[in-house]
């Protein structure tokens, strides 16, 4: 929790034995099937990791309609809705994540009372 | 020929329904709910909407062989596994068994944050899945308020729970989706508007401290259902709904009698009370209601059934005292387990929870005679139709399974009171105990004012209580009205005596006559005499006349011989 801040390195997604290092964000994005909406979604999401996390996210997408049990596990009701499992605590985004700045806000990527992005 | 027609289109078009199972609930519907459509069931808090939905998917998987998707947004299955599991329902089983699948929903608005344009697709695939894995005919969504406090947007959750309805339908399932009731609308929400089908509101009343259930149709499309409100009943084994009236139901009829235990009172009803038919024996105070009731149950455990005898006014031991003093013993059948008394003062529970007991007692024992003593007490805690009500659903039970039952009823006074009126028409048969009061003296009459389906007697009867039972003997009909005890029996003497003197009077007039004659014959045989006596007299009158003009005729003679006179002679011949 101590760890939102941009101190470490840079690194590509680690997925190897499901360690993942302190500082990582660890998102699933759950869609269903090729709608707009989900489209949209996977763009908005990796636009904003790219920008903002490079190196130290992992995004998983999962397609409902494929894996309906799923949304049971992971209590899904609207889509798409984004769950960042880590870092704690846990937090949903439902919609196609197009405003950015509250999700920043959301993710503590950005201080409470500013409006400007980071670089 | 276009009538035929006519008909045949609304049989075509006549829709499918699925039945419940609860309890009244199909009669009311004329079948159920609409198959493969959704129903929206409304209700504030605690009006049993959880309760409706879940036994319209029980007894789907048991009766119907239709499984189930149980959707929660409000209770987790385990919470709701207990709820239910106090009602005899055993979710666990039925899980199992693949009968039943469940999902509790969880929507917790603390977590969730709004980012943009969204879908409820997650949930319909939710569904979806659950629908598959079991091969459901029935989902329940309970209750759909959930969504608008968890999820943000009500724009696209409105469109969206629109399209919810029209999902679930396509899916070609029996929806029951609940909602809370709003403020002058059904719901909350409007959800109304959303669903064309069908619309079940459930109320939950407090009347003089008194919790009152009711449900009612507000709209069915394309059926006929009942418009009224339905009081309900939350019982051990889930809902069940009073239909107001006990017509359409589809009772066995048994054409067998069995003996009311007063063997002249079977002759006035042509063989005895119906098996499964229900008996009303009114009277006022003392005329003999439970003695009635004591026969009855006395004969029917003689013949081996069991009877349940409610006792809402006395104690047990007191109707079994009283009872020995006209020679009924009632307590050896309780000893061989064939009767069972359920004492209880109707104020002890409310209406609802006597129906209740009287409905597990029942069940339980499994009598072939049910008494109630007398059912008037149940006044004191119910008005009127509430009592009818619940008594129809009593009577509508013990008919289904075949017991006869026997309420007697306290009535105020002579005059037949409205009550007695509006339960009398639940009844087959109707007895009437009544004070016939005169000249100082209380008699009781027994008639019978109704008796479906048998020949009956329209005699009043005098009722005796004896040493040894009810008696029933003819009562005195004459010229003065019906007329019993001392009186009867003083009009009786005094024919009696009346025909004694009429007897008497004959004979006096006889002697009577025997006289006259009589004295007639003595006064002619005086006259005779009297006569007889004139006679001589005459006769000798006549003779002493006689011989009078013979002694003058020989004086006269006598004086010409003396005077030589000449012979008459005869005159000579003159020339």
């Amino acid at each position: 929790m101590e760890d939102n801040s941009t101190d470490n390195a840079a690194k590509g997604p680690e997925r190897a034995a499901g360690e993942i290092r302190a500082g990582t964000y660890v998102f699933q994005l759950y869609v269903s099937g090729i709608t707009p909406k989900s489209l949209q979604a996977i763009e908005n999401i990796k636009a904003l990791c790219e920008e903002h996390l490079r190196g130290r996210y992992e995004l998983q997408i999962i397609d409902v309609y494929r894996n309906p049990e799923q949304t049971r596990d992971a209590r899904i009701v609207a889509a798409p809705t984004l769950i960042k499992q880590l870092p704690a605590p846990l937090r949903r985004f439902v919609g196609n994540l197009a405003d950015k700045e509250h999700i920043l806000f959301k993710l503590d990527l950005i201080p409470h009372d500013s409006s400007s992005e980071l670089p | 020929m276009n009538d035929t027609e006519g008909n045949k289109h609304d049989a075509s078009n006549q829709l499918s329904k699925s039945p419940t199972g609860i309890l009244g609930f199909d009669e009311i519907t004329n079948g159920g709910l609409p198959q493969g459509r959704p129903t929206l069931v409304c209700g504030s808090a605690g009006s049993g909407k959880t309760l409706f939905a879940m036994e319209f998917l029980v007894r789907g998987a048991i009766e119907y062989n239709e499984p189930g998707v149980f959707i929660s947004f409000e209770e987790t299955e385990e919470e709701l596994k207990q709820n239910v599991s106090s009602l005899g329902f055993h979710l666990e089983d039925l899980v199992a068994r693949q009968k039943l699948f469940m999902d509790y929903v969880s929507i917790e608005p603390s977590d969730i944050e709004e980012t943009g344009e969204f879908d409820l697709d997650g949930l319909f695939i939710r569904i979806g899945d659950a629908i598959d894995t079991v091969g459901a005919k029935r989902v329940v969504l309970d209750t759909l308020e959930a969504l608008f406090a968890g999820l943000p947007n009500p724009t696209i959750l409105r469109a969206e729970i629109r399209r919810l309805f029209r999902y679930l339908k396509s899916k070609g399932v029996t929806a029951v989706v609940t909602a809370e009731q709003g403020k002058g609308s059904l719901t909350h929400h409007g959800f109304e508007e959303y669903v064309s089908d069908c619309v079940v509101q459930l109320d939950n009343r407090v009347h003089e401290q008194t919790a009152i259930r009711r449900l009612r149709v507000v709209k069915y499309r394309g059926s006929r259902h009942g418009t009224n409100e339905y009081p309900f009943l939350i019982e051990q084994d889930g809902i069940s709904v009073l239909p107001i009236t006990s017509m359409g139901l589809d009772y066995e009829a048994p054409s067998e009698q069995i003996p009311s235990g007063v063997p002249r009172l079977d002759a006035m009803l042509g063989g005895g009370f119906y098996r499964g038919g229900s008996v009303l024996v009114s009277g006022t105070a003392g005329t003999g209601k439970t003695s009635i009731a004591a026969h009855f149950a006395d004969v029917t455990c003689r013949r081996g059934e069991r009877c349940l005898y409610f006792a809402f006014e006395e104690s047990r031991k007191q109707i079994m005292r009283n009872m020995r003093s006209i020679g009924v013993d009632l307590a050896q059948w309780e000893q061989k387990g064939l009767l069972r008394f359920h004492n209880v003062r109707p104020s002890a529970y409310v209406l609802e929870m006597h129906l209740v007991m009287m409905h597990k007692l029942i069940k339980e024992f499994r009598p072939g005679v049910v008494v109630i003593d007398p059912i008037s007490n149940l006044l004191t805690i119910g008005n009127p139709p509430e009592v009818k009500s619940v008594l129809t659903r009593l009577i509508d039970f013990m008919k289904m399974d075949g017991i006869t039952a026997l309420f007697a009823s306290l009535l105020a006074g002579d005059r037949i009171d409205d009550t007695a009126i509006g339960v009398s028409s639940l009844m087959d048969t109707w007895i009437m105990l009544r004070d016939i009061e005169t000249n100082g003296e209380r008699n009781r009459g027994l008639y019978i004012l109704k008796s479906r389906g048998t020949v009956h007697s329209n005699q009043v009867r005098e009722f005796l209580l004896t040493s040894s039972g009810i008696e029933l003997l003819d009562v005195y009909t004459g010229a003065d009205g019906v007329m019993t005890g001392a009186l009867r029996a003083a009009q009786e003497a005094k024919e009696m005596a009346q025909a004694l003197e009429r007897e008497q009077e004959v004979q006096r007039m006889q002697r009577e006559l025997a006289r006259e004659r009589k004295a007639l014959e003595a006064k002619i045989s005086l006259l005779r005499s009297e006569f007889e006596g004139r006679e001589d007299s005459l006769k000798r009158a006549i003779a002493q006349a006689e011989s009078r003009e013979d002694a003058l005729a020989k004086g006269r003679m006598e004086i010409a011989r003396l005077r030589k006179a000449d012979e008459p002679t005869p005159p000579t011949q003159e020339l």
